[in-house]
């Protein structure tokens, strides 16, 4: 509206009084004003809408055009021959059926997909929470002692990339059990990421922060408290970001493994039934939710990065 | 035994500094003999590499020498402490901390013991007041100037009380409007302080206006003092009155000589 008032040369020459006096009189006396005034605010509007679109379009449209790519691909697979992988409309109308009742349970091996994120969601929580408590505390000691940085620097290199699978026999053996077992593989997956990160983080602390504190001669904790943390807190919030995505990625495989209840457990279910549709829909299940923890923790993350602590 | 005390407060005897480095040891320092009196303000000016900042850094404790003694108030210098505070190049403020708590973080570790909660808070206001930054106290320093930050590290340095002012070419990374308003804030803030300074500079003008010695260093490797000029100007200086001043041009005269006639640039002489 308002560039419809300096689009209009006539407004210009009336009275600014008018639009606010009372109608009476003032409406039957100056008709000319407002007639011309009512077509440019018409002609006005769509090009100032036009621009809004413009963004709106840009935001919206290439991502709904990358899922249409995805379905359409879908679609074609789907369709051609017996590949048994159902259309995204019969997809669709099962996710309705599962996702219309998520909280049920009949049993131990039939509950309701609900049911089996959160089992999922709490394994990852238990086995990450003990990680993050290990992990974290060991990352700072051995980025402040280089003795225990050459001490534990070859053995997280030889243990990093054994694949946390490899560790799931070695968790049923030691708990004799497939729920802590699993607890344990997410354990040692996550603890890496947290403790390299940490410790890539204490050793990257600016030297002029430390001279700081050697010159006033503070005590290890006001050291801990006032300068590694925080300095550390941006690395140590990645290391927790990447242990969080491994999890979610792990848990799924060790649950296929274990069984019981979970998304991993719940995949492998519906493929013993061969229920496909329900795979399809439990890969955009673990897809969101993957997606969602990230998302939350690069919003932490954020929350606590002070630009200083980059350069 | 005091007066003698008084005149050597800082005593650097036969100091030698050597880095290891990939290339072989490196000889930074030598034959380096220095005497700081109490109250005085020195300025060590030399070429970039000169070994400056690594002789400011064997005073302040950070670093210790290959070989010789550093000696402060007749106790050996065994590492940092706050009774040596250092006002560093980059201000090196905790960006997490507000303006009064990196001060209060000092002010804390050396007077908690002795004294209350009040009195620490007095002090950090008092040393923040000093600085002309009580407005800004509770700003973080990511919200404030370049000037701003150095004087919050000024502020931070004073507020410890500290036996020995080290400055490592405090205002260097300063315009020159606001390098020249510190100057004189600095001049002000160590006449009614009597602090002893140590400071490293690579500004003539800086040097002749604020010390009362200037320590002009050959060049590295190897670096050690090739002549100490003394600056009898009388305080309180001003800069406008000086500026024109036969005996300051004199004192500027001498310390541009040894810089660019004897000691011309490494890149020159090689």
């Amino acid at each position: 509206m308002v560039s419809a008032v300096f689009h209009s040369p006539l407004e210009a020459i009336a009275p600014p009084a008018t639009s606010h006096a009372s109608p009476i009189g003032k409406a039957m006396s100056t008709p000319k004003t407002d007639a011309p005034a009512a077509p440019a605010a018409v002609s006005a509007r769509p090009s100032a809408a036009s621009r809004d679109f413009r963004g709106f379009w840009m935001a919206v449209l290439p991502p709904v055009l990358g899922l249409a790519c995805l379905v359409l691909v879908w679609q074609l697979i789907a369709s051609t021959g017996n590949t048994g992988i159902p259309k995204p409309l019969e997809t669709w109308a099962q996710a309705v059926t599962v996702f219309s009742d998520p909280f049920y349970s009949n049993g131990p091996n039939d509950q309701g997909v609900g049911w089996n994120v959160l089992a999922s969601l709490q394994r990852v929580a238990i086995g990450f929470g003990l990680a993050a408590a290990v992990g974290i505390p060991a990352g700072f000691a051995i980025g402040r002692f280089e003795f225990l940085s050459r001490m534990f620097n070859p053995l997280i290199s030889l243990l990093r990339p054994v694949s946390p699978l490899a560790w799931l026999p070695i968790g049923l053996l030691v708990f004799k059990g497939a729920d802590p077992a699993a607890i344990w593989t997410i354990f040692i997956c996550s603890i890496w990421p947290m403790i390299i990160n940490t410790a890539v983080g204490v050793q990257r602390v600016p030297q002029d922060y430390m001279n700081v504190a050697r010159v006033l001669n503070l005590s290890e904790w006001k050291i801990f408290t006032k300068i590694l943390f925080p300095a550390v807190l941006p690395y140590l919030l990645t290391g927790v970001r990447l242990a969080v995505g491994t999890a979610w990625l792990v848990i799924v495989a060790a649950e296929m493994l274990t069984g019981g209840v979970g998304i991993g457990f719940w995949v492998w279910d519906e493929w013993n039934n061969l229920n496909v549709s329900s795979i399809i829909i439990a890969i955009f299940v673990i897809g969101i939710v993957g997606l969602l923890l990230e998302f939350a923790l690069i919003k932490i993350a954020t929350l606590f990065t002070f630009e200083e602590v980059k350069s | 035994m005091s007066n003698s005390n008084e005149a050597r407060y800082i005593d650097i005897q036969g100091v030698e500094q050597t880095f290891k480095t990939k290339k072989g040891l490196f000889p930074a320092l030598k034959d380096i003999n220095l005497t700081v009196a109490k109250g005085e303000f020195v300025a060590l000016i030399g070429h970039s590499g000169c070994g400056k900042s690594t002789l400011l850094n064997l005073i302040a404790g950070l670093t210790t020498p290959t070989s010789g003694v550093l000696l402060c108030a007749d106790r050996e210098i065994a590492g940092p402490g706050p009774e040596r505070a250092v006002v560093f190049q980059n201000h090196s403020l905790l960006p997490w901390l507000t303006c009064y708590e990196n001060v209060f973080l000092a002010v804390e570790r050396v007077f908690s013991r002795t004294e209350t909660r009040i009195q620490l808070k007095v002090r950090t206001d008092a040393a923040l007041a000093l600085v002309g930054l009580t407005a800004a106290a509770q700003k973080r320093p990511g919200e404030i100037s370049g000037g701003m930050k150095q004087r919050v590290g000024i502020a931070r340095a004073l507020s410890m009380e500290p036996k020995v002012l080290l400055m490592d070419e405090p205002f260097g990374a300063l315009d020159a409007l606001t390098r020249a308003k510190l100057q004189d804030e600095l001049l002000d803030i160590v006449a009614r302080t009597n602090s002893t300074v140590v400071m490293v500079t690579h500004d003539v003008d800086e040097a002749v206006l604020l010390s009362d010695k200037i320590v002009m260093m050959t060049n590295g490797p190897a670096a050690t003092i090739g002549e100490v000029l003394t600056v009898d100007l009388p305080r309180p200086r001003s800069r406008v009155a000086l500026a024109d001043d036969p005996q300051y041009l004199h004192h500027r005269k001498a310390v541009i000589d040894f810089l660019y006639t004897r000691q011309a640039h490494v890149e020159k002489a090689a």
